[in-house]
């Protein structure tokens, strides 16, 4: 009796972790698949011409995305800098000041709300707000649906982080006679500063391969950009448009920045990562 | 501020001390002295209010809503209850160490310097001074004057204590309140820290709360016994410890109850 049961329970065991292996298998692969695939295909287009020069029209030599680039280097640049500091005021209201009040519970749940919003949601509230209003496609209406992305992720880490800090450690500055704000900032921000900087990063990488809201808002343009009041070119926006395409160099391009995409959120990741153990050595 | 002198043994008077937590009572009508350079124990069990008590006489609980407290807690002029009282300074005259090591996300000296640069401005050479002092007093010197530039978190349970105690004393208090400081610790690191509490006596007043009976009874010159808020007992650790008056008391250190 005792002998039988035993049996099932080595059995179950085994047949438990036999699963579980196989599911984080197919996983892997798959994930491993992805990146292959884009790696290969795009490192094939990986060329001077691909940095340096416009997007020309299908058949001729030259051809990059150069503008693509810069332009959605400058969206993701301009959007963290709007988003990272409402977002890091809001998470350490919510964290301090806002933890049980009206306030405080309405700005969560919104937040909340925000993080699963469908970016193409997004997107199409800047497009009737901004695009629609100011007559125009432009750099800024991409910046700022990218940065509503942003933000509450951003808002979300920070309240987390700033959680994390234990009770005792702001009671600990207080009791040395510390104003509030100065164990805020001294204390408590440089506790939970590593977190921080980690959400940051998630959120950078979290709207770094968004498409729809940059279709509504940025569009794309084949040129240059004088400012960021024109449409812009960037790198997802003209993956759609060039995957979709019947020719054949566009296609290879849209690899191309299909792989560069993903290098940037991966480096970005890794950098993070690495940044953070190293500091946590100390 | 009005400076009235008090009678040079008594450091901090309490009278008829309740405390609330909302609409929960948690102290009832807590009276004592607490004597200048001497080490004051409370003991009782969990949740008797020893802990309430302390966090009474440096407002730690205004941080909180809906905790308050009434009565008065005489220090040196100042009624504590009073929320007139300026917190800043009184926390700075009174420190606090907590249960838990609380090493600041910074180095072995920035930690130490942390309170010296919010009550004073220090040219370098004073700061270096004073930190070198305060982890002196802290019976840590020894151990970390190659590493002061390390973080404090590095530092063994122990040494992070006694770090914070550092901490709480290079702000040059008159009065420490240690809440439960060797709960966290093993028995070696206690009893350094315990050694310590014997020679920060000769400038400070304490007042520890412990769960060990043992430390009481080490440590102390009087011990105070909470349950369920109220004061039971309060006099010399000796005749405590050797004759109780109360019988709850009586029952409580020899292990009946609690």
């Amino acid at each position: 009796m005792l002998q039988s049961r035993m049996n099932r329970r080595y059995f179950l065991n085994r047949a438990v972790l036999i699963a579980s292996t196989g599911a984080a298998l197919i996983g892997i692969i798959m994930l491993f698949w992805i990146l292959g695939d884009v790696a290969i295909r795009g490192m094939s287009v990986m060329n001077w011409d691909f940095f340096t020069a416009l997007p020309a029209p299908p058949g001729e030599e030259e051809s990059g995305l150069a503008n693509a680039i810069v332009g959605t280097l400058l969206m993701t640049v301009a959007a963290a800098l709007m988003a990272i500091p409402i977002g890091l005021m809001t998470g350490i209201y919510l964290a301090e000041f806002g933890k049980t009040n009206l306030f405080g519970r309405l700005i969560r749940s919104l937040s909340d709300i925000l993080v699963s919003a469908p970016s193409i949601v997004v997107g199409v509230f800047v497009y009737l707000v901004m695009v629609k209003t100011m007559g125009h496609f432009s750099g800024w209406a991409g910046a700022v649906s990218l940065a509503i992305l942003m933000l509450p992720v951003v808002i979300r880490t920070t309240e987390e982080m700033l959680n994390l800090v234990p009770g005792e450690m702001r009671e600990s500055a207080l009791a040395l006679g510390a104003p509030y704000w100065h164990m805020m900032v001294q204390v408590v921000l440089r506790s939970a500063k590593n977190g921080m900087i980690t959400g940051i990063m998630l959120s950078v990488a979290r709207v770094a391969g968004e498409t729809a809201p940059l279709l509504f808002t940025a569009m794309n343009s084949p040129y240059w950009m004088e400012s960021m009041n024109e449409p812009m070119a960037n790198l997802t926006v003209t993956l759609f448009n060039y995957a979709m395409s019947p020719y054949d160099d566009w296609q290879q391009l849209a690899w191309g920045a299909a792989f560069l995409i993903t290098i940037s959120v991966l480096v970005v990741t890794i950098l993070t990562r690495l940044l953070l153990a190293g500091r946590s050595k100390h | 501020m009005n400076q009235t002198e008090e009678k040079p043994e008594v450091k901090i008077a309490v009278r008829d001390l309740n405390f609330y937590y909302g609409d929960k009572q948690a102290l009832f009508g807590n009276t004592l002295d607490i004597m200048a350079n001497k080490v004051t124990a409370f003991i009782g069990p969990s949740g008797c209010g020893k802990s309430t008590h302390i966090r009474c006489y440096n407002r730690m609980f205004s941080l909180y809503k809906g905790h308050r407290s009434e009565g008065e807690i005489s220090f040196d002029g100042w009624n504590i209850v009073d929320p007139e009282v300026p917190e800043l300074e009184l926390r700075k005259r009174i420190g606090m160490i907590f249960q838990k090591p609380t090493p600041f996300p910074m180095t072995v000296y920035d930690n130490i310097a942390y309170g010296l640069k919010l009550h004073g401005n220090y040219s370098k050479s004073e700061l270096d001074g004073r930190v070198e002092k305060a982890l002196q007093d802290g019976a840590l010197w020894n151990e970390v004057k190659d590493s002061l530039h390390k973080p404090g978190t590095a530092l063994s349970g122990g040494q992070q204590q006694r770090l914070c105690i550092a901490r709480a004393v290079a702000v040059q208090p008159e009065v420490i309140l240690m809440d439960e400081p060797c709960s966290a610790l093993d028995p070696i690191a206690t009893a350094k820290i315990e050694e310590l509490i014997d020679e920060l006596k000769k400038d400070y007043t304490i007042v520890i709360v412990t769960h060990s009976m043992q430390q009481a009874a080490r440590v102390s010159d009087t011990t105070a016994f909470f349950y369920m808020g109220k004061l039971i007992e309060h006099g010399s650790t000796h005749e405590m410890f050797t004759k109780p008056k109360n019988q709850q008391t009586e029952d409580y250190i020899t292990g009946r109850f609690g």
